[in-house]
């Protein structure tokens, strides 16, 4: 099947007005060799309500009706109805990069709007607008670290996530960069003055930290941005962006740089992807700042519009010296953010986030009630927590929770919560959700070796 | 545009439309005891305010954004032939497939036995691309076509350096898209640029002359972007290979030959695709699209782990697991699987399609450009005209500037006849280029209809030039002040601004 809508008739005239007989025809300049034989090895073209049920047999093999307790960075929040609704009104949906801004007034001004969001989370003045994910976001920073200082080592926290770490050393390995860990103390805080001894310790551009980080415990931003400007450092902050209902906004605490993932921001799951990355900065690192960015200026009338702006930076017109290669960012995900954001607004915000507080508080409480079972750290956290449980195997404990309908994790692969079982608790727990897991796992525990 | 009132009225900011306690959402009930954060959340930092987000009504909401969504073009809205961007349909089906609840609640991080239909499609997908690009193995993680082109290149950094012999260059042809001599920069190599010749295919003899043994590879765009399929891509591939070079395809262009040439038998080690752009995920005003890489067998064990794998000795049927176990990896580039939900939406396209209705897609791309082109070119010459063209053509304007109309002008006056104009200025050989790619989903009326607009357009250009220079006049608001946009620097709304 296909949507090109040629009749017979249509092909036939085409074709005599490019003076040629057949749709192959076109192609017959190419060196034969490379030209191969009929149709590709695969399947013929199906129907649309074929492919759809060839696609829901997929689906379907999916198991997505465990309680979702997981996080590790994805959390399951509620999408309000009306961002799906309004991301895939077509006029958005199937537009591209507003290359011409007198008829992408819409999505210039939403991305406009979006930044505006971003640096009001964040703390910071200047967003873009938007990179791939939270792990290429942290990424990204990096470099902008790096041009800043003229320096290329990076001290990374040991509860910057997992995935975003390793994210980091791919993007810094062929540039040279040296990357190092901080370990975590015994709350699951990152040490804020560490061991400076390091061969990196006088040409460290930029030192990161996760707020809440890996483990779900709140860091001292203050104190990190203070330590890094002592060594003439930037502080990079990846922030979960709904802890910023009850904590201060990391910029406001001193971070240079602030970056995220959108996924809690209306997203939904699907897998981790699409989602986007958020990345804000102080006003002197603007013209560093990966990927596009939306100003606001005004027509021959005199009238306010908006553009793409800074775009002497950008792959297009700097090529091998621009500040990054992005093009395709994650446009409609930062616009699904900003209806999200919008539908919370600030009140929104403040109750989703100490909701998600009140929720965490009472299921730590409630699981540690179980024999054997603690935290796996004391440092305070708000809507995740790392778990320590009395079995052998946790893996094999998460596995058994799923079976029973519960989804927790991911397990904690190293430092002092290693083999600790990451539980997330969102705005959409129900305290007879809290005790089934409750109950659900101290049956697990008591069958477990 | 509006129905009712002045079609030029401007939208106000969210931020002013906001009015204090107003609110669109809604909290479930609290069911847990509430808990003061100061007194469990001592020596943390709480915040005064929370932060200044807009306050409306779901219905104030509703109308920001639909207002919004009136003044902004997109394929649904009319034809859209940005070369180089693929701007095709987007298919309704993709939507309500990466819609099913079992792809749209799965948690990344959850069980593999919970994600078996996911990494099921995901292999399955694997196999459609390597059949339609002549490769062996393949990554989901890149996010977009440049994030291919990182990936692509750092799996060459890691081969060359695993064979002991860490090289320095990447040659890009002068025709290329500036995402890649970004991305070479960003892996850390220097970039050398070969010229194309005289009929706007790389200058082979030039480039013999600039391959040594400090060349990594060489990325090239094929068929290019001034459109011509690189007729002497064998005797390319040869030339980069025997002195231990590395070829990168950049699939901006695949729709062109999708089913019909294989970068594989061409001599390519590495592809990118754009599944936004050949396999028709909606390009969302920029994004998300999808940058999958392919790689041949030689490549395989540097690609970004995991890598989805297929068991079929189990009981039970296949199992599918992710491969964590990759010594030789380069790394993540990710911090989930990349753009799975972007991924889901082309496999729909692919199984709709077929092998068969692949190859009529690309046949009828190329159709529909060269028909536009037999139409215009005439009175806007090709750049290059010595060979046809395949799914796009470009054409200069440079015939216009006696008249003191410059191809953005040109541009600017297709907008107000009723047509998003083509990508400009782009490629940077061509003077005043013009770069039309209508894609195969658009029919004759609509080919004839924007060839009569050209056509026009360049008229007028002789006949009254005023026009072209004052066009837009028909959108909300005209030309904009893009120099003042960059001195002023307003990046974020504020309330003093208004």
């Amino acid at each position: 099947m296909e949507y090109a809508p040629h009749t017979d008739e249509d092909l036939q005239a085409m074709l005599a007005v490019v003076g040629r007989s057949s749709l192959d025809e076109l192609f017959e300049h190419i060196p034969a060799g490379l030209r191969p034989r009929g149709e590709p090895n695969l399947e013929r073209g199906r129907s649309e309500d074929e492919t759809l049920r060839e696609l829901s047999r997929y689906a379907d093999a999916n198991r997505t009706d465990a309680v979702c307790f997981a996080g590790g960075g994805a959390y399951d929040h509620y999408v309000p109805a009306v961002v799906g609704a309004l991301v895939s009104r077509g006029e958005l949906l199937t537009s591209y990069t507003p290359y011409q801004p007198e008829v992408s007034q819409g999505m210039l001004q939403a991305l406009f709007e979006y930044q505006t969001v971003i640096s009001e989370l964040t703390g910071l003045p200047v967003s873009n607008a938007s990179l791939y994910d939270g792990g290429s976001a942290v990424a990204e920073a990096v470099s902008m670290a790096c041009a800043a200082t003229r320096r290329n080592g990076v001290l990374v926290s040991a509860a910057l996530d997992e995935p975003s770490r390793r994210v980091v050393r791919t993007y810094g390995h062929p540039l040279g960069r040296r990357v190092e860990e901080l370990g975590l103390d015994e709350h699951g805080t990152t040490p804020v003055h560490p061991d400076r001894g390091s061969p990196a310790g006088d040409e460290v551009a930029a030192v990161i930290v996760q707020q809440p980080n890996a483990l779900g415990v709140v860091e001292d931003v203050r104190a990190h941005a203070d330590a890094a400007h002592a060594a003439g450092a930037q502080l990079i902050v990846k922030l979960e962006a709904t802890s910023v209902g009850l904590l201060a906004t990391p910029g406001s605490q001193g971070a240079d740089l602030v970056v995220g993932e959108g996924q809690p921001l209306g997203q939904g799951l699907a897998y981790g992807g699409p989602t986007f990355g958020f990345l804000a900065c102080r006003d002197d690192q603007v013209r560093r700042i990966p990927g596009r960015i939306v100003g606001r200026t005004v027509d021959n009338h005199g009238r306010p519009g908006y553009v793409m702006t800074l775009r002497a930076r950008e792959q297009d017109i700097r090529r091998e010296r621009a500040t990054s290669n992005i093009c395709t960012n994650q446009t409609l995900n930062a616009v699904a953010a900003l209806i999200h954001l919008s539908w919370l607004g600030p009140q929104g915000l403040r109750e989703l986030a100490a909701q998600c507080l009140s929720r965490a508080q009472h299921a730590a409480q409630r699981l540690t009630e179980i024999d054997g079972v603690e935290l796996a750290v004391d440092g305070p956290f708000i809507k995740e927590f790392a778990l320590r449980l009395p079995v052998a195997d946790p893996h094999a404990a998460v596995s058994a929770l799923h079976d029973a309908g519960y989804l927790v994790g991911p397990v904690v692969t190293e430092g002092p919560a290693a083999g600790a079982v990451l539980v997330a608790v969102t705005e959409r727990r129900t305290a007879a959700e809290l005790e089934g897991l409750a109950d659900t796992l101290a049956r697990i525990i008591k069958e477990q070796p | 545009m509006p129905v009712m009132g002045d079609p030029t009225a401007t939208e106000p900011t969210i931020f002013e439309r906001s009015r204090p306690g107003r609110r669109a959402s809604s909290m479930p009930t609290l069911d847990v005891p509430p808990v003061d954060p100061a007194a469990v959340l001592p020596g943390v930092e709480l915040a005064d305010d929370a932060p200044a987000l807009p306050e409306l009504g779901e219905l104030d909401l509703v109308r920001h954004f639909t207002r919004l969504s009136h003044r902004n073009h997109g394929i649904d809205v009319g034809f859209y032939p940005l070369g180089s961007c693929s701007m095709k349909y987007n298919p309704r089906v993709a939507e309500t497939a990466a819609a099913l609840p079992g792809f749209r609640n799965l948690h990344p991080w959850a069980p593999e036995d919970a994600a078996q239909g996911t990494l099921a499609l995901l292999y399955d997908l694997q196999r459609w691309l390597a059949e339609l690009t002549g490769m062996s193995a393949a990554t989901f993680q890149p996010a977009a076509g440049a994030h291919g082109e990182l990936t692509g290149l750092m799996l060459f950094r890691a081969y060359h350096e695993d064979r002991g012999d860490p090289r320095r260059t990447i040659i890009i042809p002068d025709s290329a898209h500036g995402t890649n001599p970004a991305s070479a920069a960003m892996c850390g190599y220097d970039v050398v640029t070969v010229p194309s010749g005289p009929d706007g295919l790389v200058d082979v003899e030039a480039l013999e002359d600039l391959v040594d043994e400090q060349t990594a590879g060489l990325m090239l765009t094929n068929p290019n972007t001034v459109g011509l399929f690189e007729l002497d891509i064998e005797r390319i591939a040869t030339v980069m290979h025997k002195v231990g070079a590395l070829l990168y395809y950049d699939g901006a262009n695949f729709n062109a030959i999708c089913g019909r040439v294989r970068p594989g038998d061409m001599g390519f080690d590495v592809v990118h695709l754009n599944v936004h752009k050949t396999f028709a995920t909606p390009h969302g005003g920029g994004g998300p699209g999808a940058g999958p890489v392919l790689v041949s067998e030689r490549l395989a064990p540097y690609l970004p782990a995991p890598v989805v794998t297929r068991q079929d000795n189990g009981p039970g049927g296949p199992r599918y697991t992710w491969d964590t176990d990759r010594p030789k990896s380069i790394g993540r580039l990710h911090g989930f699987h990349g753009n799975v939900g972007i991924l889901v939406r082309a496999y729909a396209f692919l199984l709709f399609h077929g092998g068969d209705g692949l190859q009529r897609m690309s046949g009828k791309a190329v159709l529909n450009a060269n028909y536009v082109a037999a139409q215009v070119t005439d009175v806007l010459p090709l750049g290059y005209a010595q060979h046809q063209a395949m799914h796009e053509f470009v054409s200069t304007g440079k015939g216009l500037k006696p008249h003191g109309v410059r191809v953005t002008d040109l541009c600017k006056r297709l907008i107000d006849l009723g047509f998003h104009p083509p990508t400009n200025y782009f490629p940077l050989i061509v003077e005043e280029a013009l770069m039309v790619e209508p894609t195969e989903t658009e029919s004759r009326e609509t080919l004839d209809a924007f060839a009569g607009a050209l056509r026009r357009a360049v008229q007028e250009a002789v006949d009254t030039p005023d026009v072209l220079r004052q066009a837009p006049t028909t959108t909300p608001v005209g030309r904009l002040d893009e120099g003042k946009a960059g001195r002023e620097l307003i990046v974020r709304w504020r309330p003093e601004e208004g």
